[in-house]
């Protein structure tokens, strides 16, 4: 259970988060929408303790984050797995090295378990084969999916997704979409996906947030939120068009 | 008014000189202790180790031989005019051992391994890698600080050892066979002049050189911003700013070990 409370994030004189409030149950699959610059990236960085919230709670099955300091962190950061929005591959490392990472540094697996585990997870984005390979060898669709297979190597109780499908052809965002779908349903995960790309909006969540300057103006499932009085969130979800 | 700004501008400037000064002994401190408290990725100071130390050893050892041999001409051809050739080879070690070698070697060093450091660090800040590795459960002081700390502070003595060795064959070969000093009177002013503590000051200095270029270009680098440009910025500021530091922290060295 995730639970956010007046939680404010300020970047010198401008303040990207406004005391927002959210309750986000085990395995909701909530999304995150609202215009660039709105505060959703920063929203998931505050969540796994990358920036410190100005003010304001946020805590993780009952703990506190902005408490902890970053080694404490690490504890709290076991359960979390992230996709970046650039992916944010190791581009000195090599497919199999990425998705060991996080199982290197965090776990005492031996070597044959980390080998079991990675091949186990290249399966599940349907990319094995591919340990040997580096990066920039890869296209962007399959970076994001060894960037998602690197996040849930660790076996995550919450995963954050950071725009999955922003800048990637309309099939292979389809694809990204169905992964996410998968993972939620076989790993039991609660999912944040931020995002403005509306079929990954529509397709991988059960309730959607819109923030808007900083706020939350809208909460709600899909249905409800394509019903919106709201100007501002009516026109965000008909992309802009009467 | 007019004096006013320009206290403004000063004082803003000192501020930021000691924010920055602040920031460094910070990662310092962080460093030292994260050291002791977490286990060191050996693989990691080993990979380090070689590519600041073993790759660096051409470039540092050219730097060594060629200083040596120009000191060499300048000093042995006015000694020899006194009378006093076989004396170049005891100032010569003397000032190898203490000064040359730790500080040409960390001049050079500043450049080929601040400058990989910095922008390395740079590029993986502005790509996200770094948030990366804090989601995938470690921390840039503990994967990518502290192995590069612990390398120069390590390699950077070795490196000078070699730059003293070859520094010192470069002085005696322009020495003895352009100048025609006597090979046994430069070897025995050598003997007379250098002491072990020449040696070991040289070497103390350059670890201090080598933890203090490791720890400015990780800062820079863990600092950029802005894309391509932020980190050829760092890289640049690294460089200058390792730069600065060693010839500043060197003189203060140098009163502090041989007076």
């Amino acid at each position: 259970m995730i639970k956010i409370l007046k939680l404010s994030k300020d970047f010198g004189e401008k303040k990207i988060l406004d005391r927002i409030s959210l309750d986000i149950p085990e395995g909701q699959k909530l999304a995150v929408i609202g215009p660039s610059g709105c505060g959703k990236s920063t929203l998931l960085r505050l969540l796994i303790g990358i920036d410190r919230p100005t003010s304001g709670l946020i805590t993780i099955d009952d703990v506190d984050i902005g408490l902890l300091d970053q080694d404490d962190l690490m504890s709290v950061r076991k359960k979390i797995g992230m996709v970046f929005q650039s992916s944010a591959l190791f581009d000195s490392m090599t497919v199999f090295e990425n998705v060991a990472f996080g199982l290197r540094q965090r776990y005492e697996f031996s070597e044959e378990q980390i080998k079991q585990k990675v091949a186990e997870k290249l399966k599940m984005v349907d990319l094995q084969g591919t340990e040997d390979y580096m990066p920039s060898e890869l296209s962007g669709g399959m970076q994001k999916r060894i960037s998602l297979a690197r996040a849930i190597a660790g076996d995550p109780k919450i995963m954050l997704y950071d725009e999955p499908t922003t800048g990637l052809d309309p099939i292979t965002s389809t694809n990204i979409e169905d992964l996410i779908n998968k993972l939620n349903k076989e790993m039991n995960v609660t999912s944040i996906v931020v995002t403005h790309q509306l079929s990954t909006i529509f397709r991988t969540s059960d309730r959607i947030v819109m923030l808007h300057e900083g706020r939350i103006i809208e909460s709600g499932n899909v249905e409800e939120t394509k019903r919106s009085g709201d100007p501002i969130v009516s026109n965000f979800i008909k992309g802009g068009l009467p | 008014m007019e004096s006013k700004r320009i206290t403004d501008v000063i004082g803003g400037h000192t501020l930021n000189v000691l924010e920055e000064a602040g920031a460094l002994f910070i990662l310092l401190w962080d460093t030292i202790k994260s050291s002791f408290k977490f286990r060191i990725n050996v693989r990691n100071v080993y990979d380090q180790m070689v590519r600041i130390g073993i790759d660096s050893i051409p470039v540092a050892l050219i730097t060594a031989f060629f200083v040596g041999m120009v000191f060499a001409v300048q000093i042995a051809n006015e000694f020899a005019k006194f009378g006093a050739g076989k004396m170049v080879g005891g100032v010569m070690a003397i000032a190898i051992a203490r000064e040359l070698a730790p500080v040409l070697t960390a001049v050079v060093l500043a450049g080929r391994v601040g400058a990989a450091i910095a922008a390395e660090l740079g590029t993986m800040k502005v790509t996200q890698q770094i948030d990366a590795m804090y989601a995938l459960g470690t921390t840039p002081i503990r994967y990518l600080v502290i192995p590069r700390f612990l390398a120069c502070s390590a390699m950077f003595p070795v490196l000078t050892v070699f730059a003293t060795v070859i520094g010192f064959i470069g002085s005696y070969l322009v020495s003895v066979f352009l100048v025609q000093i006597s090979p046994a009177g430069y070897m025995e002013t050598t003997e007379q002049f250098m002491k072990v503590s020449d040696i070991m000051g040289g070497l103390l200095k350059s670890v201090v050189f080598g933890g203090a270029i490791a720890i400015i270009a990780c800062y820079k680098g863990l600092s950029a911003k802005n894309g391509a440009k932020g980190v050829g910025e760092v890289t640049t500021s690294a460089v200058v700013l390792s730069l600065i530091t060693i010839f500043i922290v060197n003189y203060f060295l140098s009163v502090a070990l041989f007076k």
